[in-house]
């Protein structure tokens, strides 16, 4: 991951470096390490046993423990992840189905009046979702749905709908016109245009906006908290119950917390060039 | 919900050239080319979708905010007028919960924006290790916000065996001042909690932003004799100004919503109930489906409102199209 952030640095920066230089660089680093700490305070408190997460002064020496993480496991917290699981990766999937689609619509062929349906969608954004939890929430009462996951699904596909619309236009507005001409005067159908044209160009786009989805989706709490109980519960609801209803138990927590947010943080890593990209949307240049 | 859509989408594409108007279709006017409907087939289904699950839910709120409507009592179900909204303005907790999200929101974007920038220009430089770095800062936006505002208020504020107080001890010694965090600067304390979890986003965008600068240009400039400081107000800044919008806007649009850390760390106690939060409760526990249906209605407006006169006045990001 380092090499990649060094590659996109031009040569132009090969100067000397003074000490000022240098020591910007250790502030970086002391900077990083500041906003790093509390994550490594988590990682350190789920390998302690509880007596030796409780203690203040803090112990950063203890001995380790597996205790947090055999009591985490212990409360099944298997199905909820698993629910988890579920709705985050399909709901990723039907974004990226649905928004490449209209992504194309919006930028390659734009339709008419192609910057208001692009608002329109972004404005869907700023509709604050807790508005529309009543009626969604009576509607699955209706028709039987509550405590459903696919419900959950249905709704984390439209939530984050909007933002993928978004970074994919700006991804497939990079495509140069040039190219998509020659592929129409070398009669090239829409099918291959968009195989060997479009797909090499916005494959990293769909990987950060894919990425980004997945990121909403599985942290969402309020409306998994509202729709869903035992059956369907995820795994951030898990972790709100299971703290209430255990009494505290830090290294519990702890393990708990990391175990939650490890699919995440393994995507984020793993594809943080994408994530930097992503985020730029390459909107604005 | 859709005629107050166009008014943004108005104000923000007002620069550009063939936009604005309203969203509908001109009648007439669209049938003129064939093959327009070939264009639209591919937006359909995204566009349908969302007009379904985001506005008809909001058509029904907003006829439920004219109902007196109470789920522990379905036989005085009636229709009340304006009542529900009088309610709601005339509540001082809602007024509260105004005021905490405009400055939570306000506090939150402004500190991580800020943060973001200098860690950004921090990590824009080369430097051993610069990208375990970027590494390091980027966990926070990582952790699931749940886990981070547990984090924050078991791991880290609690009086007894909090990392904070642990640390005062540590330096401090056994006298050390022990702060009870979340009782005594509740505000403050889901405020810090948010801003970690969102200034690696800002610095990401912004990141992207520095990373993009033509680098010649100011190596020029150096050449010329400018000072960093010059270049940096004259030039990266400019540059950055996009950047710095949507980082502002996409943080607002998130934190505006924070539900996770009001409910984590303080259960909407000690003042800082957000919107969110209030609406949550009048309708999850209070079950009054008039009232809060009221209130998802005055922050719907109000958003709207807000993001409109700062989509017009202060963003340059929907101005310019590229295509």
């Amino acid at each position: 991951m380092s090499a990649t952030t060094a590659s996109t640095a031009p040569a132009l920066r090969h100067r000397k470096r003074s000490w000022g230089e240098r020591s910007l660089g250790l502030v970086a680093w002391l900077v990083g390490l500041i906003f790093f700490f509390p994550f490594l305070w988590m990682v350190l408190t789920s390998f302690h046993s509880e007596a030796d997460a409780a203690t203040n002064p803090p112990s950063f020496f203890a001995p380790l423990s597996l205790e947090g993480y055999r009591d985490f496991f212990a409360a099944g917290p298997l199905p909820p992840l698993i629910n988890s699981a579920t709705a985050s990766i399909v709901s990723t999937l039907l974004v990226i189905v649905l928004a490449f689609p209209a992504a194309y619509a919006l930028s390659i062929r734009p339709v008419r009046k192609w910057t208001d349906v692009l608002f329109f969608f972004l404005s869907t954004k700023f509709l604050p979702v807790v508005a529309g939890l009543l009626p969604i929430y009576l509607f699955a009462q209706q028709v039987g749905l509550l405590d459903n996951i696919w419900l959950l699904v249905l709704f984390y596909t439209v939530m984050n709908l909007p933002i993928a619309v978004w970074m994919l236009r700006s991804f497939l507005a990079e495509v140069p016109v040039e190219m998509l001409e020659a592929a129409q005067v070398d009669g090239a159908g829409l099918l291959t245009t968009m195989r060997k044209i479009i797909a090499p160009v916005v494959t990293p786009g769909i990987a950060a906006a894919a990425l980004i989805c997945f990121i909403f989706s599985w942290n969402e709490l309020l409306f998994a908290r509202v729709l869903t109980a035992t059956v369907s519960e995820t795994a951030p609801v898990f972790l709100t119950g299971f703290v209430t209803s255990q009494g505290l138990f830090l290294a519990k927590v702890c393990a708990a917390s990391l175990v939650v947010s490890l699919p995440v943080l393994i995507a984020g890593f793993a594809a943080q060039d994408k994530l930097v990209q992503g985020l730029s949307m390459g909107a604005v240049r | 919900m859709s005629s107050t859509t166009t008014v943004t989408a108005r104000g923000a594409t007002s620069g550009a050239p063939g936009g604005g108007r309203s969203t509908g279709a001109a009648p007439g006017a669209a049938m003129r080319r064939t093959g327009e409907w070939a264009r639209r087939a591919p937006l359909l289904p995204a566009l349908v979708l969302t007009v379904i699950v985001t506005q008809l839910p909001f058509v029904v709120t907003i006829v439920t905010s004219f109902i007196s409507w109470n789920a522990y009592y379905p036989d005085r179900r009636h229709f009340a007028g304006l009542e529900n909204f009088q309610t709601v303005v005339s509540d001082p907790d809602a007024r509260k919960a105004i005021l905490v999200s405009v400055t939570l929101t306000l506090s939150v974007v402004l500190v991580s924006l800020l943060l973001g920038l200098v860690s950004a220009l921090l990590l824009d430089r080369k430097f051993l290790g610069r990208g375990i770095v970027r590494t390091l800062m980027i966990t926070p936006f990582l952790v699931v916000p749940v886990a981070a505002a547990l984090l924050w208020k078991h791991a880290l504020y609690n009086p007894e065996y909090g990392l904070f107080d642990g640390l005062l001890k540590l330096v401090l010694g056994s006298n050390a001042p022990q702060v009870d965090w979340i009782g005594q600067y509740p505000f403050a304390s889901v405020m810090f909690a948010i801003v970690w979890q969102w200034t690696p986003f800002m610095m990401l965008i912004l990141l992207a932003g520095l990373q993009s600068r033509p680098l010649d240009v100011v190596e020029a400039a150096r050449i010329d004799g400018a000072s960093s400081w010059q270049i940096f107000r004259h030039m990266t800044l400019p540059h950055l100004r996009s950047y710095i919008e949507l980082a502002g806007l996409l943080g607002t649009i998130y934190v505006v919503q924070n539900f996770d850390h009001v409910f984590t760390i303080t259960s909407g106690g000690l003042g800082t109930a957000n919107l969110p939060y209030y609406i949550y409760q009048t309708f999850y526990t209070a079950h009054d489906y008039g009232l809060a249906s009221a209130a998802g209605v005055i922050v719907v407006v109000l958003t709207i409102a807000v993001a409109t006169v700062a989509l017009r006045t202060v963003f340059s990001l929907f101005k310019e199209e590229n295509r």
